[in-house]
């Protein structure tokens, strides 16, 4: 909980990580560029005080994690969205067995989603059901950009995701977050191209598709579709660090996206550990959109709210303490939607 | 009439200046992505470089298969070697570039066709954010109301950087520049009808807003990226041998 000004907010981080990067864990060249792109992205986009050392970078285990989210960080609760890359890390990226161990001894403060990939075809469809079950998933996290041996990304409407997809409704896993990255088979399309989320997202209305960096280098092609789609969402990740770098630029994006998706569908990460929590948190209830961006009504402090963390805890239902709630709408398709998505869909 | 001969070294440069990224719709140059240039006898070596080892290798192919293309103009400059660096794809598209294999040769499997649609649906998002940025000035420096932005001819639109940028991005996906041609048009340049044109330049900015914010982006993490190995200076290294040596 964030206290500021009187107002008391409830955080839930809606996508962190605990991953092995160290060299011991690379499997080949690929690792080490994957890593060193996060460092790039952690040391361009923070605030010189609170930029890590390389090392702690590639490692920082459950102690620094837990520290960072829940005694410095202000996050009421987090929820671990691990990224695979199996073909970069011998051990993978996200440590799945730690982060789902933690989450475990830490119900109330963790949710543990799992990721899967649906060019494992049958096999990887009966490891899905076994972890559902012994995870308890409620959601999965999806990276499109996966390499798997000759290939370099899928489709969320490829056949095999589509049965993925279906059998997550069977299972109960509801939230779909979708990590867009640069490769996808052919490289003849644009892979940040979110067309493939618009069509399963009209096809399987009982799954939340919550699109990670609000479909950052896309932001015009994520706001359009979630203008078409009740069960889109969009996640902060990576854009809430312009908040510090480019704020006008960031004022810009969440004008864009109350306008188009609205303060229902809008969920806070830090994407720990690319970036910590606790400067985000408190650059956020501090944020204002600037006077001179008239075409932006002033950000309130309920939207503040629904986004730092009450939105995505409608998607999980989390207990949120009474004194903490608003009236929200999120996870409930039939919500009064956004000025944008009123308009797009007329137009 | 004096015709000013210009370097090698400038021509160079301003052959690679006509490459643009399609994403960010600047030229390479701009970007800092020519990370040197080398002239000698036998040719010239330019060496690219983007802001992360991931950046999507179908951009990364098109805007070194375009330098190759556009320093083939560039008279008596030699043999032409494009190479990008530090990129996870940069063996592939290198050996690609030098056996000139095309898009198709270079990727192989990965590549069904061309980038030809890619590279149009760029072009049209740069247009998009083009005619956003006209009109939206216009509607703020001039009395013209939002409902009669519809009947605003190119011939209407003040000169200057904008307008110019504009006709560029007209012309690069078959749209007609001649200033009877009315500024809000969509793709295939047929007139956005009165009613739809808020919402149109409603969306028209969010394109130009994610174009901008990319490059502010990419621009971030080039200098962060390469901050230590060459100073933080993004400029590009130029060299030529060929011209000392011939001086000498």
């Amino acid at each position: 909980m964030y206290e500021k000004a009187g107002e008391k907010y409830y955080v839930v981080d809606s996508h962190v990580a605990l991953w092995d990067a160290r060299e011991s864990n690379l499997k080949n060249v690929h690792g080490k560029q994957f890593i060193d792109c996060f460092y790039d992205y952690h040391k361009n986009l923070s605030p010189e005080e609170v930029v890590w050392d390389y090392d702690t970078y590639t490692y920082y285990g459950s102690d620094r994690f837990m520290k960072d989210l829940f005694e410095d960080g202000y996050v009421d609760h987090a929820i671990f969205q691990p990224a695979l890359l199996m073909d970069f890390y011998k051990n993978g990226f996200g440590q799945t067995e730690e982060a789902f161990g933690l989450a475990k001894s830490n119900p109330d403060l963790l949710t543990y989603n799992h990721a899967y990939d649906p060019r494992h075809e049958e096999a990887g469809l009966e490891q899905l059901r076994r972890d559902a079950e012994r995870m308890s998933l409620k959601g999965v996290k999806l990276y499109t950009a996966e390499w798997y041996g000759d290939s370099r990304g899928y489709k969320l409407d490829d056949k095999w995701s589509r049965r993925y997809l279906e059998e997550c409704i069977e299972l109960g896993i509801k939230n779909i977050h979708v990590h867009k990255g640069p490769t996808i088979r052919p490289l003849d399309r644009d892979a940040f191209d979110v067309a493939d989320v618009d069509h399963v997202a009209t096809d399987y209305l009982d799954l939340n598709f919550i699109v990670e960096h609000v479909g950052l280098p896309r932001l015009e092609d994520f706001c359009w579709i979630a203008t078409q789609e009740s069960n889109v969402y969009g996640g902060l990740a990576v854009a809430m660090p312009f908040i510090h770098t480019r704020p006008r630029y960031f004022a810009q994006i969440i004008g864009e996206l109350l306008y188009w998706i609205g303060e229902d569908k809008i969920l806070f990460s830090s994407d720990y550990a690319l970036w910590t929590p606790k400067w985000l948190i408190e650059r956020f209830v501090d944020f204002q959109i600037p006077a001179d961006l008239t075409e932006y009504a002033p950000i309130t402090t309920d939207q503040k709210k629904k986004i730092l963390g009450l939105n995505a805890a409608a998607l999980y239902d989390l207990d949120v303490p009474n004194e903490l709630r608003l009236p929200t709408d999120a996870g409930d398709a039939d919500v009064e939607v956004a000025a944008g998505a009123k308009e797009a869909v007329l137009s | 009439m004096t015709v000013l001969a210009m370097s090698l070294e400038a021509e160079v440069m301003a052959a690679l200046a006509t490459v643009i990224d399609p994403e960010l719709d600047e030229p390479i140059t701009d970007l800092g992505f020519v990370r040197s240039v080398h002239i000698d006898d036998v040719g010239v070596s330019v060496h690219l470089r983007l802001p992360t080892s991931f950046c999507s290798p179908n951009f990364a192919y098109l805007m070194a298969s375009d330098a190759q293309d556009a320093l083939r103009f560039v008279e008596g400059v030699g043999r032409i070697k494009v190479l990008l660096d530090d990129h996870h794809d940069s063996d592939k598209i290198n050996s690609g570039l030098a056996a000139e294999a095309g898009y198709v040769g270079t990727f192989g499997q990965e590549a069904d066709d061309s980038l030809d649609e890619l590279r149009l649906t760029f072009q049209r998002k740069a247009h998009t954010a083009a005619m956003e940025r006209c009109v939206a000035a216009v509607l703020k420096d001039t009395d013209l109301a939002v409902e009669d932005a519809h009947r605003l001819l190119l011939g209407h639109l003040p000169g200057g950087g904008h307008k110019d940028a504009l006709l560029r991005r007209r012309a690069d996906i078959g749209l007609g520049i001649g200033p009877e041609e009315p500024v809000l048009v969509d793709e295939t340049g047929a007139p956005i009808p009165a009613e739809a044109v808020p919402m149109r330049l409603r969306f028209a900015k969010a394109v130009r807003i994610s174009i901008e914010g990319n490059s502010h982006f990419c621009r971030g993490l080039l200098a962060t990226r390469y901050s230590d190995s060459e100073a933080g200076d993004m400029s590009t290294r130029i060299t030529n041998t060929r011209f000392a040596r011939r001086a000498s």
